[in-house]
């Protein structure tokens, strides 16, 4: 949403100068002031409206848009609850979890539907209504038995045209990231990728913005009754976070990391509606062909669900510093994660990458071994509820959000204290006494 | 014929070494580097291999961005392709993944309006800068092509028209069957990248700049006021509370110091 300058209100100050980070505003003379010249925006601005609370004079406002045209028409959340062979994949019940708790905010009557696509999968709506759905579309067709875009941007651009859902939400998996895409540009609708996090009520957008962010949101109204989808993602690698809207046209579209959201507890034996719809496809729609799917031998690293992960970064000097890590995971009972420079230089498979574009994680602990800390990395492991960091650089961006900053040499420490680990009751108890 | 390939490449600025004024909250974009995404440049070379094998093949780049964009231009010519397209204009300026790929769109199609359809698109599975991987689904939607993304593995048949491609998943692969016309993202598993060489860099150099009038596009459906997505807010994570230096002279203490604390705040 682009910004404009009210010139009668500006005092050509240059106030807003300092709160852009594209270098996008410059002066222009104007007669009306006594400094006799007005901010201007020019072509470096990125739209990111960072300067709409820099301006102590009221001089920047947002630029209205057109009113929108029949959004009403839309109403309920669908999550895409994606499966696999069979198996309804992690992210679709958090994304249930999460669309449940935004219908609510919504209205009491908006629902949470659950969109199932494959083949011979019935046994699966049971477990999306004990993961919190009101309903289930299930489209069941022996072509659709594995994800395929065409077939599967065909079946759901049938059933958005039929039912019109006012939000949709996919998990941002190798499989989610090539469907919406397809279907967002055959709705000619936006979506929003990998977001982090997601609000429809203003005043609940201001408690995150207050509780998590440095955004000043004296400009927003808790009391506004609009309900239009605040999507938060990291942006510019990262180093900025971005809230996204899709106000002017439907449905609005999300897709979301796997890990970061909240399942709801399983209700067993819960009820909920079956609709099945006939999908309008043949299989000349599919112009692909899957001739194998192949699970890798390579052993799951399941970053997601490790209560304790050791990482290695740049500061590991080559690949062999992994072995260090393994050792060290071997006896934490952690699972090795890596950053974004090690997978680069092709140290470690990129199935280990923690961070915007890797795997987004929590942790209990996480240890960050010669990893500096880019703000990409820190945007995936951040949440985790300790942060340990063993780097030599006392002055890494890694050792400002540690809980625990250890300078030295990780090849040095990382020994020590796999040799300590099991003295650590011993240790504690020698201090308390 | 000559089999057509375009390839969709991007100028990103090295998020990898972009930094944030920790009093201001603002980018230091200061002597940040311009580079050539990643992925697109992973795009790129899986297109040249296939000029080097077989003959009368052509590789276009096309890129949208400002003006200086065409420095990546010049970079991939020295690699090998043939001619890049720039479409650089403020018209285009804000626009989301949607309104760029309306631009995209429209610029191979005034291409191909000049030099025949294209056989095969390549891009890059996403940019560095924005991360979204949506640019190359929806043009493949608009000019209605089957898509295979996350390509970690390509391969071609001497009749230029089919072509088996690994399309990586988080847990193994998929081996897909796909035929000409398509578009393809690559990523970085797919193949490393060449360096530019002497003869492309000193060579001639077949560079255009469109803006939205050459390509014919629709300005209602282009730039920041056509874009359906917005930016309601940014701003800079919040900074978390400093931690401690765990103390120790030497290593052992150090890690003897660490395993107290995490004992003693019942972490471990």
């Amino acid at each position: 949403m682009a910004i404009e300058i009210l010139k009668d209100k500006c005092i050509g100050c240059g106030l807003c100068f300092k709160s852009c980070p594209y270098d996008a505003f410059e002066f222009e003379p104007y007669d009306g002031n006594k400094l006799g010249k007005v901010a201007k925006v020019n072509a470096k601005c990125s739209f990111c409206n960072q300067c709409l609370t820099a301006c102590k004079f009221g001089a920047i406002q947002e630029k209205k848009q057109d009113a929108a045209v029949d959004l009403s028409a839309y109403k309920h959340i669908w999550v895409f609850a994606e499966q696999r062979q069979g198996k309804i994949q992690n992210v679709a019940l958090e994304l249930i979890g999460e669309g449940k708790r935004l219908a609510k905010d919504i209205s009491d009557d908006t629902q949470l539907c659950a969109v199932l696509i494959g083949n011979k999968i019935d046994h699966l709506a049971q477990e999306c209504f004990e993961y919190g759905a009101d309903k289930v579309y299930m489209v069941q067709d022996p072509l659709l038995e594995n994800y395929t875009t065409d077939g599967y941007t065909k079946v759901m651009k049938q059933l958005i045209d039929e039912y019109k859902p006012e939000i949709v939400l996919y998990g941002a998996t190798h499989i989610g990231r090539d469907f919406a895409p397809r279907i967002a540009a055959r709705c000619n609708t936006g979506l929003t990728a990998d977001c982090t996090h997601l609000d429809v009520k203003v005043s609940k957008y201001i408690e995150f913005a207050k509780a998590n962010t440095t955004l000043d949101t004296s400009t927003l109204d808790p009391n506004d009754p609009s309900t239009g989808i605040k999507q938060t993602r990291p942006a510019f690698g990262g180093n900025l976070m971005a809230t996204i809207i899709c106000p002017k046209t439907r449905p609005q579209m999300s897709t979301v990391r796997p890990g970061v959201m909240q399942k709801q507890e399983r209700v067993p034996g819960a009820k909920g509606e079956v609709v099945n719809v006939k999908p309008d496809i043949k299989a000349s729609d599919i112009r692909i062909e899957i001739k194998d799917i192949v699970k890798s031998m390579k052993e799951m690293v399941s970053l997601t669900d490790a209560k304790i992960i050791c990482s290695g970064g740049r500061g590991l000097g080559d690949a062999s510093g992994f072995e260090l890590i393994q050792k060290f995971a071997d006896k934490v009972g952690g699972v090795v994660g890596s950053s974004r420079a090690a997978v680069d230089a092709g140290w470690i498979d990129h199935s280990h990458q923690v961070g915007q574009t890797g795997t987004t994680v929590k942790p209990e602990i996480y240890f960050a071994c010669g990893i500096s800390g880019a703000i990409q990395h820190l945007a995936g492991m951040q949440t985790s509820n300790c942060i340990v960091a063993i780097n030599k650089d006392p002055d890494a961006p890694i050792m400002e959000i540690a809980d625990y900053a250890i300078v030295g040499d990780l090849y040095k420490v990382i020994p020590e204290i796999i040799a300590e680990w099991d003295n650590a009751e011993a240790l504690y108890d020698a201090t308390t006494k | 014929m000559a089999f057509k390939i375009i390839v969709c490449a991007k100028q990103v600025p090295d998020t990898n070494v972009i930094k944030i004024n920790p009093k201001t909250g603002t980018l230091i974009r200061d002597g940040v580097p311009s580079i050539l995404n990643h992925d697109d440049n992973n795009a790129l070379e899986e297109a040249l291999k296939i000029k080097d094998k077989y003959k009368d093949v052509t590789v276009t780049v096309i890129s949208m961005g400002p003006p200086q964009a065409t420095d990546l231009l010049f970079e991939c010519i020295a690699k090998g392709a043939d001619e890049g397209i720039l479409v650089s204009d403020r018209a285009v300026g804000g626009s989301d993944t949607w309104a760029t790929s309306n631009t995209l769109e429209a610029a191979i199609k005034k291409w191909e309006k000049e030099n025949g359809p294209a056989d095969l698109i390549f891009a890059g599975r996403q940019a560095i800068d924005g991360d979204t991987a949506q640019v190359g689904p929806q043009i493949a939607e608009k000019l209605d092509l089957p898509q295979v993304t996350y390509v970690e593995e390509f391969q071609i048949d001497d009749n230029l028209k089919d072509i088996t491609v690994k399309r990586q998943l988080e847990d193994g692969y998929e081996l897909i069957h796909i035929q000409t016309p398509c578009m393809l993202t690559a990523i970085k598993e797919l193949n490393e990248p060449r360096y530019m060489n002497m003869k492309g860099i000193f060579g001639a150099k077949d560079i255009k700049v469109w803006n939205a009038k050459d390509i014919e596009v629709d300005l209602t459906k282009v730039g920041l006021e056509a874009s359906p997505t917005n930016v309601f807010r940014s701003f800079t994570p919040a900074p978390k509370a400093p931690g401690q230096k765990v103390a120790g002279d030497t290593e052992n203490e150090q890690a003897k110091n660490l395993l107290i604390q995490l004992k003693g705040k019942h972490i471990i």
